[in-house]
């Protein structure tokens, strides 16, 4: 079994008034991509600084490669980060950007170039090595940025938000190349964003953050399929709570009384009990203007409310019974043709293995 | 209104009084100081232009060049000084606490709601030989006994020297100094001196390749902006310096008053506005190079 290549054991942070890191603890393993998620200010930033050493004075363990960074300063740690910003410096050319940080730690200059080189040429920017920072494009300034950081060679890269400044087509490009830089470089990643598609398309695993704390880690698919509490479920992707009430388990499931829907049976493991929500993806729900055939499935009769149009699918709002209200995800294709009108009666139907019952 | 281009009148309105008083009581003076420059005394109050290039070239008398030369020094080491005492000053409010920033602040401005010349005269109650300073230091001396061990205290000459003008020029000028500065560096991005720090260069390191380079900007205005007062300065010198730490604006004030010859004052003090002339050209040519983005 491999060791981890960082350890975050019980990490807690303060400042006045707010606790920033609570008691975090979780394992990264070497080569890789892990994701610190979650909204602005949930701690995920302020982690990824004190992995850096650019955030001191918290308590807890934080452990590199087998070495305790307790004490040691940012410059001395065997990581490296791109900035937010990207931090390029203004006042030098790319290549001596790239080449600073290995000018300043004392490697020979007939080292430096080759290394700066071969850094530019894995972000393929080469060809702009004599140009400075305010001749390049955002996304340039974030590959000399990355550049930068991986011509150290560090054991672990740290992305603050690299994409978030980018534009939609670019951030996507990036996500990709990131993906494939990680690959290729076989170092370990962590990538702190409040962008969920971010994480799960590039991720191994992602750490879900919420005031200060990890509330889940797991794989995109895991975490996206098998959230273990609302608020995860409705950070990551879009999802349905309809609240219910627990009436009993049997060996089909968990019976439960739901909001607009009455009496349903929903498969679970373990057992529940109380207030829970049932938890549905939009895209699990089909629409047809005919009561479901099958009675196993679950499906609400209502009204459409509202469609909101994104060429190859379209996001429905259906207003049902109680209150309900369901969001349900159509593939634009010659069955959907027709029925997406405002006010048109139709049933909203999944099948109750899709469901999850969410306690917390 | 937008563009002041497109509204004349406002722009008009607005700017006039500016313009005419710049016109009437800076421009025309200049005007006149400049073509008395070139005039020659006829008698004791009546100056004739004449268009002779004498008081120039007394000016190049090595006396005056001496004295110009001496100026140029002290002011050269009161501004290498003030510099060396606001960075850190300046650095140091950019980085305390948010609520303390305009305490701090104020306590660097606080000099100019006094006279400059009662704050001049205090450095004198200071420094001179029964001052406070040689007070303190004989306290201290006669605490260590060494009045016993070697002999009573014998109080420092600290006046009416070119190092007492020195000082007394600093601590003047130190505000216009610290403003310019902390504006600059107020400004400067952090993320950049923590990506350096981050690539492990060392906090010294950070300073001088990143931090220094950054903030030039603001160490060129706060250069410009006391070095050419301080070149001009009268006051301190005569103070502080008495007869032998003379500096130009001491002679040209001089001129103006005692020796009652305006035109060879006039042209001294056209020289030293050629000496500022040169260096607000330098800090264009500095300007311009670093918009260029030729290497620093």
């Amino acid at each position: 079994m491999t060791s981890p290549i960082i350890s975050i054991k019980n990490v807690t942070k303060r400042y006045p008034g707010v606790v920033a890191v609570d008691d975090v603890s979780f394992d990264i393993m070497p080569n890789e991509f892990f994701a610190l998620l979650g909204p602005s200010g949930c701690g995920k930033t302020t982690l990824l600084r004190m992995i850096a050493g650019l955030e001191t004075s918290g308590t807890g363990d934080i452990i590199v490669d087998g070495q305790n960074m307790e004490g040691v300063p940012a410059n001395k740690r065997p990581v490296n980060m791109v900035f937010q910003s990207y931090a390029v410096f203004p006042h030098m050319t790319v290549r001596n950007n790239v080449g600073y940080g290995l000018k300043v730690t004392g490697v020979a200059a007939d080292e430096i170039a080759p290394r700066v080189e071969e850094a530019l040429e894995m972000v393929q920017m080469g060809a702009m090595a004599d140009r400075k920072p305010d001749q390049l494009s955002g996304g340039q300034r974030q590959r000399v940025a990355l550049a930068r950081a991986l011509v150290k060679r560090p054991k672990v890269l740290l992305l603050d938000e690299p994409l978030s400044a980018l534009d939609a087509k670019l951030r996507e490009h990036m996500q990709l190349e990131l993906a494939r830089l990680q690959q290729v470089i076989g170092i370990t990643f962590i990538i702190v964003t409040h962008d969920q598609d971010e994480a799960l398309s590039m991720a191994d695993r992602i750490a879900v953050m919420e005031k200060g704390g990890v509330r889940q880690i797991a794989g995109p698919e895991e975490l996206y399929e098998k959230p273990h509490s609302r608020l995860v479920a409705d950070f990551i992707g879009k999802i349905n709570l309809i609240d219910a009430t627990v009436s009993g388990t049997s060996k089909a499931g968990v019976t439960c009384l739901a909001k607009g829907l009455g009496r349903v049976v929903v498969p679970h493991e373990g057992t529940a009990s109380g207030s829970v929500s049932l938890a549905v993806r939009p895209e699990k729900l089909t629409l047809s203007d005919k009561a479901p055939s099958s009675d196993t499935d679950i499906s609400a009769r209502g009204v459409i409310r509202d469609v909101a149009y994104y060429g190859d699918v379209s996001n429905v709002f259906v207003t049902c019974a109680d209150g309900l209200e369901l969001a349900v995800n159509v593939q634009n294709d010659r069955a959907a043709a027709g029925l997406l009108e405002n006010g048109r009666e139709v049933y909203a139907s999944w099948h109750p293995s899709d469901t999850l019952i969410l306690e917390e | 209104m937008e563009n002041w281009k497109q509204n004349k009148a406002v722009f008009w309105v607005t700017a006039l009084p500016g313009i005419v008083w710049l016109l009437l009581f800076f421009l025309i003076p200049l005007a006149l100081i400049w073509g008395m420059s070139f005039g020659e005394k006829t008698s004791i109050i009546d100056i004739e232009i004449t268009g002779t290039l004498n008081n120039y070239i007394r000016s190049f008398e090595a006396v005056y060049v001496k004295i110009i030369w001496k100026s140029i020094w002290i002011s050269v080491i009161s501004t290498a000084v003030c510099l060396a005492i606001a960075y850190p000053v300046a650095f140091g409010i950019c980085f305390s606490p948010a609520r303390w920033r305009p305490l701090l602040l104020l306590l660097v401005i606080l000099p100019f709601w006094i006279n400059l010349l009662i704050r001049t005269y205090a450095l004198i109650a200071v420094f001179r030989t029964r001052g406070t300073l040689n007070f303190t230091l004989e306290w201290f001396w006669n605490l260590a006994f060494l009045d016993k061990l070697i002999g009573p205290f014998q109080p420092l000459e600290l006046l009416y020297n070119n190092g007492a003008v020195i000082v007394g020029m600093v601590y003047v000028f130190m505000p216009f100094m610290v403003l310019p500065l902390y504006a600059t560096i107020e400004r400067l991005d952090r993320s950049y001196l923590e990506a350096s720090l981050d690539l492990g260069a060392s906090q010294w390191r950070t300073f001088f390749s990143v931090t220094v380079p950054l903030t030039l900007p603001g160490i060129v205005s706060g250069i410009i902006l006391v070095f050419i007062p301080m070149l001009g300065m009268f006051l301190v010198p005569d103070l502080l310096g008495g007869t032998n730490a003379i500096m130009i604006g001491n002679v040209i004030t001089d001129q103006f008053k005692a020796a009652n010859d305006w035109p060879f004052g006039a042209a001294l003090s056209f020289l030293l506005m050629y000496v500022t002339f040169a260096a607000l050209a330098l800090r264009a040519f500095i300007g311009a190079r670093m918009k260029a983005g030729v290497g620093i």
